[in-house]
């Protein structure tokens, strides 16, 4: 696992960049002379400068404070949506493998008809209907992103299945549940987050999706997706308003995407 | 094959079904309704446009009325565009998400298993580095930034394309090529990992034994089997598709059925949100049905069985 993480240059450089990009996010909008929601009037939609580093935006808001403060909930909003997704995901693989039989089948099989359908339409649905939050925003991505989980866990307990602990449990007569909880669940968690950390990037761009649409996060608050818009109509007169959140999000998708093969690739379930 | 095909099918109904009554009921539960405007309507008038819609009587009695409607292929009228029904605005969203989406696919499959290809016959090489770097960059540069970039090189500052509308040939292009490119590189993953392994297998040391030409032996004995689980992320693959297309749709002012959709989501239009929400997903679970009749093709034992 350390291996996979620091083993060559470029996961050491992915993993450097993660590190800063979720330092900065949490202190940066701190540490910065600027509020992400505060007008700077001398300096409306201007050039990366010493004062402004990033540039401003068409309503002179600091372009780097505003891209940290979206990095903090571009992040915020993958990381619970992930921890939903365990908690649906992990309970749901380790019940239908331990259990077996019809009750796998017809559990799995849910999961290969959710695979099929369309759902980020539904967590649109969602959040037009029920207002745009951000609680709704990620409960509705992790609700839908614990598919590959549940894949994963299933498999892991299979092969856990047969272990002389499991059957000592069962022996000494405990149930079906108080098994799957204490002896399955925490057998199975080593690969089960390291998916989960694969669902990381996953969210991030369906946000940075539904926000681009104008479904997800909200002014005065932002997030990539939302900057990424804004920028996006600003493009021909203010380049710089697309390009460092858009340089932003792709590196940080490249990263999670490097890191995430190699911890694949170390823990090896398929 | 044929019990294959058929329990697909019932599958692909069951699921249908289950997305027109979750997506129903969804919109009915949702606060606000479709007359909560700027003006409010004199009471009289909303009762009258109640009645006249059903939405005064109880959800099951609306819920069997829509299913009644559905079975004659009758999404209802829009809620919010006044001469408008669904069907005629789906009518004309479908074609341009179709083509553009069904484009993208096709050149994401064709760039991806080419890559995917090359890259596992230079396997940790030079060429196959290069390849698989370059997918994992393409997988992190999702449709809302690749659009916009490519609108302000291609379209604004080199003019060598239109930067919206759908009239030309060529006005497609950039948006096609814009919504394939992460799924490009998906597929180049993919078909690289399964290229890889088969290439290692003993027929094909076998025919290269024989001395049969290489491109040969890819075409006749690798791809056929390496093609497999390309085959199966097809599925998944136009699913995911959909919301780049939105995105998609959005930068380039296509008026295709996301952008019906996103602006329905958006104005509480019940009947148009529904109606492309099922439409969309009928799309997907045929597509899905192809890809199955596709897969029992090249898989023998699906084939047989």
């Amino acid at each position: 696992m350390r291996d996979a993480l620091f083993g060559t240059l470029l996961a050491r450089v992915c993993c450097g960049f993660l590190g800063v990009v979720v330092l900065a996010a949490a202190l940066g909008p701190w540490l910065s002379p600027w509020e992400f929601d505060a007008v700077d009037w001398d300096a409306i939609d201007t050039a990366p400068s010493l004062a402004h580093w990033f540039g401003t935006d068409g309503v002179g808001r600091d372009l780097l404070t505003r891209t940290l403060s979206g990095a903090q909930i571009s992040i915020a909003i993958a990381l619970a949506a992930t921890v939903v997704s365990c908690c649906i995901g992990i309970p749901w693989g380790a019940t239908a493998g331990y259990l077996g039989g019809r009750t796998d089948q017809a559990m799995m099989r849910i999961v290969d008809g959710l695979y099929a359908l369309p759902f980020i339409l539904l967590v649109i649905l969602l959040v037009a209907l029920f207002g745009r939050n951000i609680v709704l925003l990620f409960a509705a991505l992790g609700a839908v992103s614990w598919l590959d989980l549940a894949r994963i866990v299933r498999g892991q307990t299979l092969a856990v299945k047969s272990e002389a602990y499991l059957e000592a449990a069962r022996g000494l007569g405990a149930p079906t549940f108080t098994v799957i909880r204490r002896h399955v669940v925490p057998n199975v968690l080593g690969p089960a987050l390291v998916y989960a950390t694969l669902t990381v990037p996953g969210v991030i761009i369906a946000e940075s999706f539904l926000s681009f649409l104008g479904l997800g996060v909200q002014e005065p608050q932002t997030s990539w997706g939302v900057l990424i818009a804004d920028g996006a109509r600003e493009m021909h007169s203010s380049p710089w308003q697309l390009v460092f959140p858009a340089v932003m999000l792709t590196l940080t998708l490249f990263a999670f995407n490097v890191l995430g093969d190699r911890l694949r690739d170390a823990v090896d379930v398929h | 094959m044929g019990r294959y095909l058929l329990r697909r099918l019932t599958f692909a109904l069951i699921t249908l079904f289950a997305v027109v009554t979750v997506a129903f009921f969804l919109a009915r539960a949702a606060p606000g309704g479709p007359f909560d405007g700027e003006r409010r309507l004199p009471p009289e008038v909303e009762a009258n446009l109640r009645a006249a819609y059903d939405l005064d009587k109880p959800v099951v009695h609306q819920y069997a009325r829509y299913l009644g409607m559905l079975a004659r292929a009758d999404l209802g009228p829009s809620f919010r565009h006044k001469d408008f029904s669904v069907n005629e605005l789906i009518g004309r969203g479908l074609p341009i998400s179709v083509t553009v989406g069904g484009l993208a696919l096709a050149l994401a499959v064709v760039v991806g298993v080419t890559a995917g290809t090359f890259a596992a016959m230079a396997r940790d090489r030079a060429r196959d580095r290069l390849l698989v770097t370059a997918a994992t960059l393409g997988l992190a540069l999702p449709p809302i930034i690749v659009a916009p970039l490519l609108v302000l090189v291609f379209a604004v500052g080199l003019g060598w394309f239109p930067a919206g509308g759908y009239d030309t040939a060529r006005s497609y292009v950039l948006p096609v090529i814009a919504l394939s490119l992460p799924y490009a590189a998906a597929f180049t993953r993919l078909s690289r990992g399964s290229v890889a392994e088969v290439l290692g297998r003993a027929h094909v040391l076998t025919a290269r034994a024989k001395g049969m030409p290489t491109w040969r032996i890819v075409r006749r004995h690798v791809l056929p089997s390496a093609l497999i689980p390309v085959v199966s992320f097809l599925g998944p693959a136009a699913a995911a598709l959909l919301a780049g297309s939105m995105v998609i749709e959005e930068v380039f002012s296509l008026p295709g059925l996301g952008r019906y959709f996103v602006q329905g989501a958006l104005n509480r239009d019940y009947t148009l949100v529904t109606g492309t929400v099922i439409v969309y997903a009928a799309l997907v679970l045929t597509f899905n049905l192809l890809a199955d009749l596709c897969y029992a093709r090249l898989d023998p034992r699906i084939r047989h069985a």
